[in-house]
């Protein structure tokens, strides 16, 4: 069995895994990281969806194998202390979620958009998610929370800062105003 | 569901993977992206005795210009192909086609080489670079040859490609100043085509001087729709223009019927969305 070592949120791991092991099963089974779920298992849904290397993919359509030497951070990344982080906090507050299966995946996308588009219009937001399925909410409290977000994170808080081992923290709405105010890539 | 066992092999060289792809048989498969293969490998739809993974091979990757022409390297990612400068610059349908394909998560790992060796009748790439003239070149173990789109895709998920060989780059001739657009019809986000058109032209002192248009899902490989073009030369780029030589694309076209769409209506489909594709890139 091939030998594969990944740095998965933050700590490295060695494994010896089947090349048929796909990296969600890697990173459920093997890792215990089941905060990463299995929608469709036909590439359709997005559940699955965690950061390779900074970008979003659907690790149902990822070899463990091809993830060897590379950097995976997944929705179990993003919450410190106890505290969500502001895309977590912003599903929550704008009730973006009725089951909550897709959620992880959604969150992991919407990162990804936010890191390409800071201030995206409802259109791109619709676009960005568009490789994520959500059958409860119709969409709409979704695209709520990402505009809401996009509000109040700093342009760069996505994958970049996963790269540097900082996940923004939850600020408060004054915070939040300040650095709105403030704003410019930093 | 989880693929059957198969062993892995991961070169780093093309001479490498060329040679781990004979030694392996003709049970083997390429893995680029992985966004067909995998779907297909979970779905038992195939179940190779090996998977060649090219993740690894470095000098597959990225896009340079030589001798007029841009290199695409097979294993750059659909999402490096929409953001890169030469291919915007010098081959903008190829960049405006690939924005189209599947969703963020899948252009950020499929590849080109790998979406054009797939070969899926319904897949974004194959027209824009059948219009664009674009050649392949293989490497397999007697070396290298390059092949013209127009002679690489030969049926539905067939192409060229010799059992030991690999699709390594795509040579692009550059097509700098053309405008271009990629009109895709489909029902839903992220589905395939059920047509799509890929449209290039050249206006000059105020006409189409030059004009390039290629045909998703119009039969089992891409078609070039050289009726259009040839309507379209020397014509002022006007909706009249384009309305007349819109009406040429279903000439050479043999759609298939399936739950999408019966065949008469892809022709239909063929002509409004060579239209509105034309009407686009021309600035109608």
């Amino acid at each position: 069995m091939p030998r594969i070592t990944v740095d998965v949120d933050g700590t490295t791991y060695t494994d010896d895994v089947s090349p048929r092991t796909l990296l969600v099963q890697y990173l459920r089974e093997q890792l215990g990281k089941v905060g990463t779920v299995v929608g469709c298992d036909t590439s359709n849904c997005g559940a699955c969806t965690v950061h390779l290397d900074g970008q979003s993919v659907k690790s149902c359509s990822v070899l463990a194998v091809q993830a060897d030497g590379h950097e995976v951070t997944t929705v179990e990344a993003l919450a410190r202390d106890g505290r969500l982080h502001p895309v977590q906090r912003a599903f929550h507050d704008n009730h973006a979620l009725q089951c909550g299966f897709c959620t992880p995946g959604m969150i992991m996308q919407a990162l990804d958009l936010l890191a390409e588009d800071p201030e995206p219009d409802d259109e791109r937001i619709r676009e960005g998610l568009e490789g994520n399925l959500c059958r409860c909410t119709g969409y709409q409290n979704i695209v709520r929370a990402v505009r809401d977000v996009s509000r109040q994170m700093r342009p760069g808080a996505g994958p970049a800062m996963e790269h540097s081992g900082r996940t923004p923290a939850p600020r408060t709405s004054t915070e939040q105003a300040d650095t709105r105010v403030t704003g410019g890539q930093s | 569901m989880i693929p059957a066992e198969f062993d892995y092999v991961a070169p780093s060289t093309v001479e490498e993977a060329v040679r781990a792809l004979r030694d392996a048989g003709e049970d083997a498969k390429v893995l680029a992206g992985g966004q067909s293969l995998l779907p297909v490998l979970r779905m038992r739809l195939a179940a190779p005795s090996t998977v060649v993974d090219l993740g690894k091979v470095s000098e597959m990757r990225g896009v340079r210009e030589e001798d007029g022409n841009l290199v695409i390297g097979a294993m750059t990612t659909h999402h490096e192909v929409v953001r890169d400068g030469l291919v915007n610059e010098h081959a903008s349908l190829l960049a405006l086609a690939t924005r189209t394909v599947a969703d963020p998560q899948v252009r950020h790992r499929g590849t080109l080489g790998g979406s054009l060796a797939h070969a899926d009748p319904a897949g974004d790439l194959l027209a824009p670079v059948l219009a664009l003239e674009g050649e392949m070149v293989l490497a397999g173990p007697q070396g290298r040859r390059t092949v013209p789109a127009d002679e690489f895709f030969v049926d539905h998920f067939t192409t060229a490609v010799g059992p030991e060989e690999l699709l390594v780059e795509v040579r692009v001739p550059k097509h700098t100043g053309w405008s271009a657009h990629y009109e895709k019809f489909n029902r839903v986000a992220q589905a395939w085509s059920v047509v799509g058109v890929a449209a290039t032209v050249l206006v000059e002192d105020g006409r189409i001087a030059r004009a390039r248009v290629g045909l998703t899902n119009m039969g089992s490989t891409p078609v070039r729709a050289h009726g259009v073009e040839r309507a379209l030369l020397g014509a002022s780029p006007t909706g009249e223009a384009v309305r007349r030589a819109a009406e040429r694309a279903h000439e050479g076209t043999s759609p298939g019927s399936d739950a999408s769409a019966d065949a008469d209506y892809r022709q239909h489909l063929a002509e409004v969305l060579t239209g509105r594709a034309l009407a686009t890139a021309a600035g109608v």
